[in-house]
């Protein structure tokens, strides 16, 4: 009689992980009909856009969808990347775990080489049908077709069939063909909106949608500026463990354990190498193939105990300030936003030894929805998420930030904000730590909301700041229009009933405003960015004070400022010291930018010294830090309309709240 | 010019002359208006009736609102003083359609244009009358032994029965119902019930009860326009006919009954020449709800807001209203005066109104 534990061995075998994602495909995001549709979009163009980067191509990506029947849908997403080696295509598309990037220290989108394979199993189960690639990787040569089925239980591909055949519309890409059964939806969770998404944290690709119904979707690029070329880096020893430490001293070229410390790492110098020997108890030229498990413990402690350089992140690639607002404006434009706070590219940062970078940027305004909580944009190396929205820390990050303060509705201070606008976080990183294999959301690394929380704020400040200018603007604006407008005509009449000359206004104006108001536009013109301040004197008295700008340094052009500004800084600080104003008298003030992408510059951002800030509006005290730093935008609420106390305090006989209540 | 004329002309000249006045000598233009509000009315024991006291708001050029009404107001002045000069008028809806070509002027709805010209009465003590502003015939009507004597727009006078020479309608009462045009001339009448809903009016005419109980019907239309107030108040004083008020019972009837009795909030500059102070109201209350046990309907929001508000009414606080009114925010219902139909057509002749007149003592 065999044991039990016989028997038991003889059912026990290995499972290729083929098998294992086949039986929890939920693990791959592959859970509903409706996911799946839009994972196997987002697994094939995720790919392309990765290819066409790494070859320098700017990407065209098309992407149709077509009802075959009931559920079953045919997927085709081509692009014009580099192609793929006819050797290669069964590994890339037919085997879990084959890629490129996996060993890589760089930002891309895939990682682990599961994706697209994924996607083909996936279809392969739900249709019984073969996945059709076509690639062609050079202009003179016919594309390689092949149709790849998986072998889950080998972890390997099995080509159905191949053969050449001529692509002459393109002088490479690869098209992929594939059947699997799916949902298509509209809505916030949906293979259109995923698409948009990309289409804005991308904004050198164009792509072309193409819908079951066979609407034709496209966003056209808004640069042709590819994002820098990551470069690949060697881990930092920062937060490194313990399992990966022995893989890497194993399976070292290296001499010596300070050899290996010094090239297999990044930011370990030869005097940190010998450090890190001496504290860890280790000979410099110890083999790092011999060292038992308690030497690489001991080598980890040291190497933990001494401080490094923080990563390079030339390996990352942020979208950039410029970039995030171009990319917002060419796919939202058509919900005509009133304002695009201008975005926020943070320094990059460190986690567990990874470098990463957190960019935000905020669309407020126009015809987005008010009395709603406001849309989030969540982005990971520039790919959408659009699942998992809670347990992300991109969300939890937005929820900790009190956006009472940035001009949105929250209740209690914390928590998604209610308004008309659009939150973006992206997170760039060598590896971003997401919760699972869906790569639906990031998990919570302290370091990383800290970083996404300064972001936030800073460009909620920013928003805040046009909200500010925007009220007392508005407030301002119906004086000027009792003055303007309404009060000439009030005296006009009484001189004519009285039979009289039509009286001076300059006193009742001067009582009914008395403020200094800078009024600013700036006008996009023949390339020129035409900025024309008009200062209107509606005080009693005669005031003089000194203006000051900040407008993008290297912009300017001194030729057209009149009147001359006393001082041009380098960081773009220019100040004017002006001439008095008499009482109900203006003063203009002119300057021109050049040179600057129309977009990248909307309003002025002005400041006043030398009179009382309680007088002016349209522009704001100086903040204490002007002549130290790059301006941080101080906190402080918009001055109130000033109003002159009335004599005697009178109720407003047209505001008396309590109206005639006869009926 | 008359000397009317010539009055209002000066009055008004004197508002422009100040308005002028203050611009001229660098101030904020402002104009002091008596506040028109319920917290700024007081009972004047004189007449017996309510109206504003001494508090006043200030119409400022300093806000929006305020600047615009100013610049109406020189407007209207212009207009009527056009008005007095050509000896024309024109109706408020008229004023309100003049003011398209005003500019920045317009009124936006007749309400604003009406209210103005009723601070133009308080602040001068004159009445649109004088300014040769009328409202619009309103038709309210009369059913009773009443003989008056009309002049009418053609100079013609005409003498009327007002149960014996009208029709089912009634007598309609004009806008203007001065002595100049409107003689009260005899009535054998014992009372007058002011009605608020057309269809009880007719109920009462249908069921003979001018005939029968010898009362002279006032159908109120609502909230009732001045001149239908200052007839039934010269009625009351020149024939001493009493006068009782019968109403839906929710709050808005509530008030409808407060401005034939006590004054109106927004006339009360005129409420000795609109209010009789004697009349008598019977019904709907919140306690015939029960009583009666009346088919109901739930108080909306707004119905409870308006009974919150006649709480801190200063002519709601006898123990009578008090009651009343908590009563009905205490069962959240109202009730129409048709309700009574529960208990058949004639339920209202026969038994309520006899009852109610009973109590109220016009009945013996």
């Amino acid at each position: 009689m065999p044991s039990i534990a016989e028997s038991l061995a003889k059912k026990q075998k290995e499972i290729s992980v083929s098998e294992f994602f086949e039986r929890n495909r939920q693990i791959l995001g592959f859970d509903s009909p409706t996911k799946a549709l839009i994972m196997a979009v987002k697994e094939a163009v995720d790919n392309s856009l990765d290819a066409c980067e790494e070859a320098g191509y700017l990407p065209d990506i098309k992407v149709r969808l077509e009802k075959v029947d009931q559920n079953e849908f045919k997927m085709t997403v081509e692009d014009n990347g580099p192609g793929i080696i006819p050797n290669m295509i069964p590994n890339v598309f037919g085997r879990l775990l084959f890629g490129s990037r996996f060993h890589a220290i760089r930002q891309s989108r895939g990682q682990q080489g599961i994706g697209i394979s994924a996607t083909v199993m996936y279809g392969q189960i739900t249709t019984g049908k073969p996945t059709r690639v076509m690639s062609k990787t050079e202009k003179d040569k016919p594309a390689a077709v092949k149709e790849i089925m998986l072998n889950t239980k080998t972890n390997s591909p099995s080509i159905v069939s191949e053969d050449f055949v001529m692509w002459d519309e393109k002088e490479h890409g690869t098209k992929v063909e594939l059947f699997l059964t799916g949902r298509y939806v509209a809505g916030k969770q949906s293979v259109l909106e995923y698409l948009r998404q990309v289409a804005i944290v991308n904004p050198h690709t164009s792509i072309t949608f193409i819908d079951p119904d066979g609407k034709t979707f496209i966003y056209t690029r808004a640069t042709d500026k590819l994002p820098p070329v990551t470069k690949e880096i060697r881990p930092h020893p920062e937060g490194v463990e313990l399992g990966t430490l022995m893989n890497m001293g194993r399976a070292s070229r290296t001499r010596n354990l300070r050899d290996f410390l010094k090239t297999d790492f990044s930011r370990v110098s030869e005097r940190l190498a010998k450090e890190i020997c001496e504290r860890s108890g280790l000979s410099e030229t110890a083999k790092t193939t011999n060292l038992s498990l308690e030497q690489y413990k001991k080598l980890l402690e040291a190497l933990q105990s001494v401080k490094y350089l923080p990563p390079q992140t030339d390996c990352i690639s942020p979208i950039g300030e410029a970039l995030i607002r171009k990319g917002l404006k060419n796919v939202l434009d058509e919900t005509k936003p009133e304002f695009y706070s201008p975005p926020v590219s943070r320094a990059a940062k460190v986690y567990s030894g990874n470098p990463f970078q957190v960019e935000v940027g905020i669309v407020y305004g126009g015809n987005l929805p008010a009395d709603q909580q406001v849309t989030l944009l969540r982005f990971a190396n520039r790919v959408p998420l659009l699942y998992q929205q809670g347990a992300c820390v991109l969300t939890k990050a937005v929820e900790n930030v009190d956006w009472r303060r940035y001009g949105l509705e929250q209740r209690g201070g914390s928590g998604i904000p209610f308004g008309p606008a659009i939150i973006l976080v992206h997170l760039a990183s060598t590896k971003v730590p997401f919760t699972s294999e869906a790569k639906e959301a990031v998990a919570s690394i302290p370091e990383i909301q800290v970083e996404i929380e300064l972001a936030l704020r800073e460009c909620g400040r920013r928003l805040k700041v046009h909200l500010n200018k925007k009220e007392t603007k508005a407030r301002t604006r119906t004086k000027f229009e009792i003055v303007q407008e309404i009060l000439p005509m009030i005296a006009k009449k009484s001189a004519k009933i009285v039979g009289r000359p039509v009286p001076k206004l300059s006193g009742s104006i001067t009582k009914i405003m008395n403020v200094v108001w800078v009024d600013d536009s700036v006008v996009f013109e023949k390339k020129r960015h035409k900025s024309r301040i008009i200062i209107y004197n509606y005080t009693p008295h005669s005031t003089r004070f000194n203006l000051h700008a900040v407008v993008p340094s290297g912009f300017l052009d001194s030729e057209s400022m009149d009147p001359k500004p006393i001082e041009i800084k380098e960081d773009g600080k220019v100040t004017w010291e002006l001439r008095p104003i008499k009482s109900t008298d203006t003063l203009e003030v002119k300057f021109d930018l050049v040179g600057l992408d129309q977009e990248l510059y909307e309003e002025n951002e002005l400041y006043a010294s030398g009179i009382d800030p309680t007088l002016i509006i349209g522009a704001d005290p100086l903040p204490g830090d002007w002549d130290v730093q790059r301006l941080q935008v101080t906190e402080v609420a918009a001055p109130e309309v000033a109003t002159v106390e009335e004599e005697e305090d009178e109720v407003d006989y047209d505001e008396s709240k309590e109206a005639l209540s006869d009926d | 010019m008359t000397e009317e004329g010539k009055e209002a002309v000066q009055k008004l000249y004197e508002i422009a002359e100040s308005i002028y006045d203050q611009i001229d000598s660098g101030k904020i233009p402002k104009m002091s208006i008596p506040l028109r509000t319920k917290s700024n009315i007081r009972f004047d024991p004189k007449h017996s009736v309510w109206k504003y006291g001494n508090a006043s708001g200030a119409r400022s050029a300093k806000k929006t609102q305020g600047a615009l009404m100013l610049l109406r107001t020189m407007y209207v002045m212009e207009l009527i003083e056009d008005m007095i000069k050509e000896k024309k008028s024109s109706t408020l809806r008229e004023m309100y359609y003049i003011s398209e070509g005003w500019e920045k002027g317009k009124f936006h709805s007749q309400d604003e244009s009406n209210n103005l010209a009723e601070d133009l009465e308080v602040v001068t003590g004159l009445m649109r009358e004088d300014f040769k502003l009328r409202p619009e015939e309103n038709g309210a009507s009369v059913i009773g032994d009443l003989t008056i004597e009309e002049q009418d727009r053609k100079g013609k006078v005409k003498r009327i029965n007002c149960l014996e020479d009208v029709g089912d309608s009634g007598y309609g009462i004009p806008y203007n119902v001065e002595k100049d045009k409107v003689k009260i001339l005899s009535t054998n009448a014992d009372f007058i019930i002011a009605i608020e809903t057309g269809g009880m009016f007719d109920r009462l005419v249908e069921n003979g009860f001018p005939e029968d109980s010898n009362a002279v019907l006032v159908h109120l239309k609502g909230q009732p326009a001045r001149s239908t107030r200052r007839f039934i108040k010269r009625l009351n004083e020149e024939v001493h006919l009493p006068v009782v008020v019968f109403t839906d019972g929710d709050p808005w009837s509530f008030r409808i009954f407060a401005s034939v009795a006590y004054g109106a909030i927004k006339t009360a500059h005129i409420s000795e020449y609109l209010a009789t102070p004697t009349s008598e109201f019977i019904g709907i209350t919140a306690s015939d709800i029960e009583n009666y046990d009346l088919p109901t309907d739930k108080l909306t929001d707004r119905d409870i807001k308006a009974l919150e508000a006649e709480q801190k009414d200063p002519r709601f606080v006898d123990e009578f209203w008090r009651g009343e009114i908590e009563l009905m925010l205490k069962l959240g219902k109202k009730a129409e005066q048709q309700a009574l139909a529960k208990y058949g057509l004639d339920y209202v002749t026969d038994k309520y109104l006899p009852d109610k007149l009973t109590e109220v003592g016009v009945l013996k």
